[in-house]
Parts: C-alpha cells; sequence; structure tokens
C-alpha cells in the first residue's frame, strides 16, 4: 500500500521530456583495444512516446540504452533521466533509482528459472520492498491482464513457450508501473508472429502519459509500432524519422 | 534459486555430508581412543590419589616397587587408607595350546579395592577362593575363548579352569571394564595370587592407590606423601592427564587424526566450494538481472548466504546422523572406540559452517563486483 503512494507521487510530476542526452560518449578496454562505442549521442525521448533504436550490429544501441537505464557509467557528456543525473548519485542511489523507474525486457527473457511465473513477476515489487505475499498478489493481477490463467501463473518459464516467457518479462517490466522501459531486441528470439504479439502487448500495457519506452531492435517488421525511429551508426544518431517509410528513403538519400 | 538445480544441489549437499561424517566421525573415535588410554583409572574411582615409582611417565608405564611402600604411604598424615595394587601383563594360555598376552590385576586381598566397575556372573568376594580370577566379557567371549576342534569359539565361563603364566587358576566371575587402549582381555585377581602367578620378581608392587580423609586436599597430600615415601604422587585428574598426554605425544595418532580432519576439512571446501561457485557462475546472468531491477548487493549477499547456510545444515544434518549412527553400529559389535560428545558436534559444526562461508565468500565476491550491465550481453 505504501508502495503505492509511492507511486503515485512520482508519476504525477510530469517532465515532457523523460530522457536527454547531449554528446554522450563511452570506449570500452584500452590501449589498441580501445573501441570507441559511442561518439558523441545527442538523443531526446519524449514522455508518453515509444523510441526504437536501430542500425548495424555493433553501432552502439545496446551501450546506449545500458547507460539510460543506468546500468553503464557514460565517460564524458550529459545523459539526464527524468531531470535526474546518475553522475550525482551513488552506488547505491543509482540501484535504488533503477529499481523504482526503470523497467527491463531482454531478448534472451532473463527470467529466474526457479521461480513460478508469478514470483518472477513479483520479483520487482520485493526488491522494492513489498511483503512477497502482496507482491506475488499483484504479480497475479497484471499476469491476468496479460493473458495467463491460474495454472500458467504458477509454471516455471521452462514451460512456457519463447513467446509466453516475454510477455512474462513484460509483465515483470511494467508490474512497479516504471517511468522508462527499456527493451534490447525484444522480439529477435521469437517468430514474426509471436513478436508482433508481443509489441501489442508492450503497446497495450506500456504505453502511458508518463511513460516512455525504448526500444533497440533490428526487426523491421515491427518498426510501425514506433512514435519515432532513431538510426545509429558507429557510435552516433545518424537520423531520426517518425516513421519506417522516411527512414529508408532518406538513408537511400544519404547514400 | 540454488533448489532449481537439482544436480549442483545434491552435489554441495553431499559434500557437506562427506566432509562433517568424516570429521565427526575421526574425531568421535580419536575421542575414544584417548579416554580409554585411561578407562583403568575410570573404573577405579574411588582412590583419590595413585602413588607411584618416580620414573612412571603414563599409567601403562609399570616400574615396581616394595611391598613395603604401602606401610610407608599410609604412615603419612591425612591418609585415610592406601592398599597394594598390582597391574601386569602376562602370559594366558589358550586351549588350542597358543597364548594370549593379558592384563593382571591383583587387588588387596583384604578390601579388595580396584575391582571391576560392573559384576556380571558372580560376586567380586569370591576371588578369595584359592586361584579365582575373574575375566572380562570381552577377554572371556573373544580373545581367550576356547577354541573348539571345529574352528568355532566358546566364550569362557565360570568354572572353566585356566593357565596364567603356567599357574592353574579358576574362573569364578565374569565382569565388564571399560575398553582399554590396547584392547588385551582383563583378569583380576587378588593381590597375593597375582604375585604368585606373575614371574618372581623381587618387586611386585605396581600402585599404591589412596583415600584421602575427609577435608584433606590431594594436592598438598601428594606433596606431603613425596616428602615422606620419595615416590610419586599424583591425583586421579592428574594422573589421567599425563596419561593422555603421553599417548598425544608420543604416538602418532594426534597426526593420524588431524590428517583425517583436514582430509574431510579440504575435500568439503574442494567440493562444495567449487559446485557452489560454479553455479553462482551459471547463475550470474540472473544475479546481473536481478542488480539491473534494483536488488541491492546486501540483498545478493543475504541470498546467497541463506543457500549456503541451508545446504550446509542439511550436510551438517546427514553428516552426524550417519556418523553417529555407523558410531552406534560399530561400537556395538566390534571393540573400536567412539565417542561423541556435545564438544565434538559443536566442532564439527563449526568446521561445516566455515566450508560453507568460505564457498559463498567465492561466490559473493564474484556477484558483488558483477556490473549489471552484462544483462544486456547475451
Ligand atoms: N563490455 C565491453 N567491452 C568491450 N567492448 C565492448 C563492450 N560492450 C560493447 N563493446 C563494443 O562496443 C561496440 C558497441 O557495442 P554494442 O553492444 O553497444 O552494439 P549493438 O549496437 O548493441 O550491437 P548488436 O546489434 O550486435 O547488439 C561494439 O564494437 C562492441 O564490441
Ligand atoms: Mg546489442
Amino acid at each position: 500500500m505504501i508502495m503505492d503512494r509511492n507511486m503515485e507521487s512520482t508519476s504525477t510530476s510530469t517532465f515532457p521530456v523523460a530522457v536527454s542526452c547531449e554528446g554522450l560518449t563511452k570506449a570500452f578496454g584500452k590501449g589498441e583495444a580501445r573501441v570507441k562505442a559511442l561518439r558523441g549521442v545527442d538523443m531526446k525521448v519524449k514522455n508518453g512516446e515509444l523510441l526504437m533504436l536501430v542500425g548495424p550490429s555493433g553501432c552502439g544501441k545496446t551501450t546506449l540504452i545500458s547507460i539510460i537505464a543506468g546500468v553503464l557509467r557514460r565517460d564524458a557528456g550529459e545523459c539526464i533521466i527524468f531531470e535526474r543525473d546518475y553522475d550525482c548519485m551513488s552506488e547505491d542511489e543509482t540501484t535504488l533509482f533503477r529499481g523504482k523507474n526503470i523497467g527491463f525486457v531482454f531478448q534472451a527473457f532473463n527470467l529466474i528459472p526457479s521461480l513460478t511465473t508469478a514470483e518472477n513477476v513479483a520479483t520487482p515489487l520485493i526488491i522494492n520492498g513489498l511483503k512477497p505475499r502482496d507482491a506475488v498478489r499483484k504479480a497475479r493481477d497484471i499476469l491476468a491482464e496479460v493473458g495467463f490463467d491460474h495454472r500458467m501463473m504458477e509454471s516455471l518459464p521452462t514451460d512456457l513457450s519463447g513467446g509466453q516467457q516475454q510477455r512474462v518479462a513484460i509483465a515483470r517490466a511494467l508490474v512497479h508501473q516504471p517511468r522508462l522501459i527499456v527493451c534490447d531486441e525484444p522480439t529477435s528470439a521469437l517468430d514474426a508472429e509471436t513478436g508482433r504479439k508481443v509489441m501489442e502487448l508492450l503497446q497495450r500495457l506500456g504505453r502511458g502519459e508518463n511513460r516512455a519506452l525504448v526500444v533497440v531492435t533490428h526487426d523491421s517488421r515491427i518498426f510501425d509500432f514506433a512514435d519515432r525511429i532513431a538510426e545509429m551508426n558507429d557510435g552516433r544518431i545518424t537520423q531520426v524519422v517518425s516513421s519506417a517509410r522516411e527512414l529508408t528513403t532518406a538513408q537511400s538519400k544519404i547514400e | 534459486m540454488l533448489f532449481g538445480d537439482r544436480a549442483k544441489y545434491l552435489g554441495i549437499v553431499i559434500g557437506l555430508t562427506f566432509a562433517s561424517l568424516l570429521i565427526t566421525q575421526q574425531s568421535a573415535i580419536f575421542a575414544g581412543m584417548m579416554t580409554r588410554t585411561f578407562s583403568f583409572l575410570s573404573d577405579v574411582a574411588l582412590p583419590d590419589i595413585w602413588v607411584v615409582d618416580p620414573q612412571v611417565k603414563y599409567i601403562d608405564d609399570i616400574r615396581p616397587m616394595q611391598d613395603t611402600e604401602v606401610m610407608r604411604v599410609r604412615g603419612v598424615e591425612g591418609v585415610q587408607w592406601a592398599v597394594p595394587l598390582y597391574k601386569g601383563s602376562l602370559a594366558v594360555r589358550r586351549t588350542d595350546g597358543t597364548y594370549q598376552s593379558s592384563v593382571l590385576i591383583g587387588l588387596d586381598d583384604e578390601t579388595l579395592m580396584g575391582g571391576p566397575p560392573q559384576m556380571l556372573i558372580g560376586k567380586l568376594a569370591d576371588l578369595r577362593r584359592s586361584g579365582g580370577v575373574i575375566v572380562d566379557i570381552n577377554g572371556a567371549q573373544g580373545k581367550l575363548a576356547h577354541i573348539l576342534p571345529n574352528g568355532t569359539k566358546e566364550p569362557i565361563k565360570v568354572g572353566d579352569e585356566m593357565e596364567i603364566n603356567d599357574n592353574r587358576s579358576v574362573v569364578v566371575g565374569i565382569c565388564k571394564v571399560t575398553q582399554t587402549f590396547q584392547a588385551n582381555p582383563v583378569i583380576y585377581t587378588t593381590y597375593s595370587s597375582a604375585t604368585s602367578f606373575a614371574p618372581s620378581q623381587r618387586l611386585m608392587l605396581s600402585f599404591v592407590p589412596v583415600k584421602a580423609k575427609q577435608g584433606q586436599d590431594p594436592h598438598v597430600l601428594c606433596r606431603r606423601i613425596e616428602k615422606a615415601t620419595s615416590l610419586r604422587a599424583y591425583t586421579r585428574d592428574e594422573f589421567k592427564m599425563i596419561t593422555f598426554l603421553y599417548y598425544l605425544k608420543y604416538t602418532g595418532m594426534p597426526i593420524n587424526f588431524l590428517t583425517a580432519v583436514a582430509l574431510g576439512f579440504l575435500v568439503g571446501v574442494a567440493i562444495s566450494g567449487q559446485t557452489f561457485y560454479n553455479f553462482t557462475l551459471d547463475n550470474l546472468r540472473y544475479f546481473g538481472t536481478l542488480k539491473a531491477m534494483g536488488a541491492r548487493n546486501g540483498m545478493l549477499l543475504r541470498m546467497i548466504l541463506l543457500q549456503a547456510l541451508v545446504v550446509g545444515a542439511i550436510g551438517y544434518g546427514l553428516g552426524v546422523g550417519t556418523a553417529s549412527a555407523w558410531g552406534m553400529l560399530i561400537s556395538g559389535r566390534t571393540q573400536l572406540a567412539f565417542r561423541l560428545p556435545w564438544h565434538l558436534l559443536m566442532v564439527s559444526a563449526i568446521a561445516v559452517l566455515v566450508i560453507c562461508l568460505s564457498s559463498a565468500a567465492l561466490s559473493i565476491r564474484k556477484v558483488m563486483k558483477l556490473e549489471p550491465a552484462v544483462v544486456f550481453r547475451s
């Protein structure tokens, strides 16, 4: 119950801009092996929008969303998330911030194999201090919305299909009402139809006025779910467009 | 989370069970052996003080004294009574003609002080019959038993005759004694019979057990006896202690025992530590996911510790349970020493705890240092 009030107080204060990056850089390794993964990224994500991040392999998409989600520190530049700056937070504050404000969806689902579906979905709530019993109750509510019946809620992730697992992962990413959802290739491990269904679910449950979604994808079949598409190349954002059609034409123009 | 991986879970529990079994069992045997070194002193509970030749280093180090020493000890102020006691090793002839070395104890003819702690058949007073001896049950059924022509053993019984060092004796009773360290049969007789059985020597007296008068400090009395007789006097506990220390120092037992315990410990650390660590490595992705979702290090630490303690408790329970079951089985059937006081249970609990914590420590280190960014790497 305390949880609810917290959620409310954070979501009532709205920012038009959820994420704002400027001149963001990040490099890995030292000396010869040094790789400049981000070479000055400028990007904004608005509240209520679903932004897709596309581009060739190795161009820095995962690195960018890792920094935005607060699991990786940047080298230089600016990166403001809901008017907060990870660089001004301690490690513990960052962890706490992530727990309250960020939802994660992964290509490989990353559901904990020994926990039931309901327990998996309850995890973020338990991490945020909710009693396990209450957490599982809330988890069941959202799983019902995802279309899971009682039996499926008690099954282990390994007994579910890939599409079902990703639906559980989406429920887990949303259950604590975070303000930013980051998804890395959420449909790559799924067939086309299942991928679309997963995106529809994300669209239906995840979209909200006070929530921003950043989806990294290679999958052109789901481009139509995006409000805007940002294309990256070699550590920079090369263009931002509002539909896939523009993207292809713009790309051909550059070439 | 550990409980999802049955194979590894089993591996860790088996490792811990093995370690606690080995540690508990070995130290129980050691404890048993060590109490046997002074079992004679435990059986002869009445005297407060044991007077011996000054050269004696432990209880089985028998250096005979003159019979007259008993009188001199009796003369010391503060002594309530002092009696002669013979203890020696003599050959007993078995019915098949072979000889068995046995412990012969000769009790003061008048008081019969120092007799066996428990009579099974017959009375202690029957020793006064000429040539009468009382045999301990283990010896009677085992090493001294008659061997029949067909090879089977028939226990010695009351009324049987026995040849002790070529002297005729007759069994008048069967007793039970605390198992001795050497595990040879124990035979009781009177002091006078003992001296007639034993090969004639100038000196026969092995010990002078002494009872102090009421209110007499045994330590003070010891010093007084030593002054008056130039013999050595020990309180019972002192005598136990020097015996115990002698065995500790001059036999390989402590090393043997420590090696076995260290081995158990190391095997435990190796098996469960490695399996536990492997388990953590396998699940690093999930630890990373939890970290990304906002789980602090303290929470993950508690999780890992809880798992380590749960498997530790199960392994400990199984190990100690198996060890005690084994101990009960074995001490019923054989003469192996086995003693499991609560101190030993504590020791093996601590050992298992240390194994668990050191196993967990590696995993904890790994998880603490884990960057949550790994969650996006496949
Ligand atoms: N931890 C790391 N250590 C060293 N190099 C890294 C690390 N993470 C990323 N890189 C490098 O940084 C560059 C950008 O990687 P990133 O994973 O962000 O690309 P991506 O756009 O997500 O690629 P993909 O589409 O294949 O997932 C790559 O060259 C990669 O090899
Ligand atoms: Mg990537």
